[in-house]
């Protein structure tokens, strides 16, 4: 069997429906094998990128090794932002990249780059095949090992007289052997008695969860325990959607943007369970004066991530759900108690809320609203980075795990539209709806003509404020309004040291978001004042296929609450409060 | 507060291992002070040594991440275990003079050196033994007049199993 066969028919074996790329010269010979079966659906997208991106939003929505197929040199390059992002995510999926003939390598060959060496430390592992015997069993490692333990990337560089080279007695291999590589999934005992032991103690304890519920798939345990006690419970961006956010206990993110709530019981608490977390500095702020109050316990399925951040008097090294189920047993039931009431008092006190009838311009935090309210309850919420991206966080009714899918660790401006293509692939049955900002949708807007042509039915929201406006926040906040190349719309007929907005600003915005769907024939629509919002929203997504909606939001507003960068918890700026 | 640690990792014979832990330690900002890769009885399995100059929290730290390493089987950092012989190797080149010749012959001869070459100018040494012994030799030699030494980095391995 050729190794380019060979390959296919490990992915098939692997269970993998869809591949995600971009052809080139050296991986023509697995293409060739691609164009003889129908086993597999190929995504073409217009940029390497966009595959890795939609890899990984595939992977997110459905639990499954997302797997993207793409040439050497370039082709390889342009993954690289793609496998950091997965692996700041802890996300599984596996790239697959063309690699000149073995003969070639370390001659700088025509296309030839050190995939291996570049991906070193952006990979949870990475292989360059040397030889076709080695094939099956690279492959097998590379999904083994992508999918188990803390999930994450695996890079496979494939030269191409492998992918030519002939394997006699191919067989698709059983099982893995990595002496090295041996994932914990259940939890010591003492160690989770000892964590019983404590919440059955504490009188302020909080639970602080994170990614790992999400792919440990262990929101319904996590739900059991807060049923049976009642703990409040604080979940990071990466873990919204694993119970709803409608949980009387649940009082928010916390963090940086997090809720008043949340960073308030985080100062407050005296048991801080952390579980599937990984003590994010967006979440401690500054380090020594994070939780004081408290001790720590902390359950992480990578034994590398206790201590790193903060050292816990209770590590319990384990998979999520296994560890939930066993620590369900042995912890007694708890009633709402002065504790529950605190917390939930600082819901009420400090509200995430906006006024839109005292405003004439369509504010974000509204279009989050009705987008909410409108769309089906089963959605699949993508987003991009920026102030969008809090604003869906904080405003959207998360209802189910793996429905809400953001660029954490990394901050991908440009992840959220080939995410939710790869979602939208993944999950043929949901909604998909990506929420952008204006500068996050230009960086990967050519994937718009992929789910046209393909019909993939993402409905994209454009927020335009026609200000990086995350940045721009920073720069009102911190930096005397220098708003310094943060303005999309600005000329060079602008005045030198512009502060914001004024009367003779550019009118236009460019490019034109309604014409870019035209042009990619797609439908696209706009609100401009808020008394359009819930038409456009209405239209938009009972459109079947791809659809833009652009909303022109107020340029200048910001998210809050707020805890300046690298600033303790207490130096948080709650903005508006009722 | 740094120490000197040495960490013995044992690790499975695959392409560019030494690179995934080097690059490892220098990505998240450890400096090295010697690493050696070296074959074992088992022909798959290498030892890599490395001697780091770190707080305690920070061995702890890179320890772990080592370990995550998938070709990784077992890492130990022996720096507070005393069942370990460790052994480096060096050789020094001195320089000589009428008047310095005995005294550093004297030395030579106290630590067990072995004389390589001996020339009007200089002389080679090599020595093999306990990383403090080899300080002290080229500490000793010091004011003679160094004008090059490598050191091997160290060596170890339990007494028992
Ligand atoms: C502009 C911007 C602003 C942000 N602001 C905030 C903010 O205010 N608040 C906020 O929360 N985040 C914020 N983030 C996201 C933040 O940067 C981090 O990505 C996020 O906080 C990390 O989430 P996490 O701790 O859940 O870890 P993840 O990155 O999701 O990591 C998951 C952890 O779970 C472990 N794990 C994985 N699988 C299992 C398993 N089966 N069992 C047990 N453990 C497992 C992993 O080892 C890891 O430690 C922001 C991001 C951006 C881009
Ligand atoms: C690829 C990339 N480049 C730069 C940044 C830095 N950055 C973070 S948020 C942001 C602004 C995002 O603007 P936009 O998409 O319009 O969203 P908004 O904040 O206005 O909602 C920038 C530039 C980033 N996160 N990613």
């Amino acid at each position: 069997m050729k190794g380019a066969e060979i390959l296919i028919d490990t992915l098939i074996n692997e269970g993998v429906d869809t591949i995600f790329g971009y052809p080139g010269g050296v991986v023509i010979p697995i293409f060739d094998v691609l164009y003889q079966t129908d086993k597999i659906k190929f995504i073409l997208t217009r940029h390497e990128q966009g595959a890795t991106h939609a890899a990984d939003g595939y992977a997110r929505a459905t639990g499954k090794v997302g797997v993207c197929l793409v040439t050497s040199g370039p082709g390889a390059t342009n993954t690289i932002t793609g496998i950091a992002n997965a692996r700041m995510d802890s996300i599984p999926i596996v790239v697959i990249s063309g690699q000149v003939a073995t003969s070639s390598i370390g001659t700088d060959a025509f296309q030839e780059t050190d995939m291996v060496g570049l991906t070193r430390s952006i990979t949870k592992h990475n292989y360059l095949v040397k030889s076709v015997e080695e094939l099956p069993g690279v492959l097998k490692e590379a999904f083994y090992i992508a999918r188990t333990g803390r999930p994450g990337p695996v890079a496979v560089d494939i030269p191409v007289n492998v992918s030519n080279g002939i394997l006699k007695n191919y067989k698709y291999p059983a099982e893995v052997t990595l002496p090295g590589y041996k994932p914990v999934a259940n939890g010591n005992q003492k160690q989770i008695e000892k964590l019983a032991q404590a919440i059955n103690s504490a009188k302020k304890p909080l639970l602080y969860t994170g990614g790992g519920i999400i792919s440990a798939d262990a929101s319904a345990e996590l739900l059991a325990l807060l049923d049976k006690t009642n703990i409040p419970i604080v979940i990071t961006l990466m873990g919204l959607g694993s119970i709803p956010t409608d949980h009387p206990t649940f009082l928010g993110m916390p963090g940086m943007h997090g809720t008043m709530a949340a960073n308030l019981a985080l100062t407050e608490c005296d048991l801080l369970i952390g579980i599937g977390v990984r003590f994010d500095d967006r979440i401690t702020g500054l380090r020594d004066q994070f939780a004081t109050q408290a001790m720590v316990a902390h359950i992480d399925v990578d034994p590398a991530e206790i201590a790193k951040v903060i050292k816990p008097q209770i590590p319990v090294v384990g998979d999520a759900r296994k560890i939930l189920q066993e620590l369900l047993k042995k912890v007694q039931p708890r009633q709402q108690d002065e504790w529950n009431e605190r917390t939930n008092s600082w819901k009420n006190q400090y509200p995430m809320t906006y006024d839109q009838s005292a405003e004439s311009d369509i504010l974000p935090q509204y279009v989050i609203d009705r987008v909410s309210a409108l769309a089906d309850p089963e959605t699949i919420i993508v987003t991009d980075v920026g102030q969008h991206q809090m604003w869906a966080a904080h405003y959207y009714k998360h209802r189910k795990p793996r429905a809400f899918l953001s660029s954490g660790g990394l901050g991908t401006m440009g992840f959220g539209l080939p995410a939710a293509m790869g979602a939208a692939v993944g999950r043929p049955n949901q909604t998909v709806v990506s929420i952008s900002g204006d500068g996050s949708i230009q960086m990967n807007i050519q994937e718009f003509a992929t789910c046209s042509i393909n019909n993939i039915p993402v409905k994209v929201v454009i927020l335009n404020n026609s200000y990086l406006g995350m940045v721009r926040q920073w720069q009102e906040m911190f930096w005397d309004e220098h708003y310094s190349q943060t303005c999309l719309k600005r000329s060079p007929t602008c005045p030198p040291k512009c502060t914001g907005p004024r009367k003779d600003c550019p009118s236009v915005y460019i490019p034109d978001f309604v014409k870019i769907a035209e042009a990619n024939r797609i439908h696209g629509y706009r609100a401009t004042k808020p008394s359009e919002v819930d038409e456009v929203l209405k239209t938009g997504l009972n459109q079947s296929g791809p659809v833009i909606m652009e909303f022109m939001v107020k340029s200048i507003e910001n998210v809050y609450p707020m805890i300046p960068s690298g600033k303790p918890i207490s130096a948080i700026i709650p903005g508006r409060s009722s | 507060m740094k120490e000197k640690h040495t960490i013995i990792v044992t690790v499975t014979n695959r392409v560019g291992i030494l690179a995934r832990i080097t690059g490892l330690l220098a990505q998240r900002g450890y400096n090295i002070e010697s690493a050696i890769a070296a074959p074992t009885e088992d022909p798959d399995v290498y030892k890599i040594i490395l001697v780091v100059m770190e707080s305690d929290e920070n061995v702890e730290q890179i320890t772990k991440q080592l370990n995550k390493l998938i070709d990784t089987i077992k890492v130990t950092d022996i720096s507070h275990k005393n069942n370990y012989i460790v052994r480096e190797y060096i050789i020094l080149k001195v320089t000589l003079t009428q008047r310095t010749r005995p005294e550093v012959l004297d030395l030579v001869r106290v630590f067990e050196a072995k004389p390589i070459d001996l020339a009007t100018e200089h002389l080679i040494v090599e020595l093999t033994g306990h990383v403090r012994k080899i300080d002290r030799f080229v500490e000793l030699l010091k004011p003679f007049g160094i004008k090059e030494f490598v050191r091997s980095g160290e060596f170890a391995m339990t007494e028992y199993n």
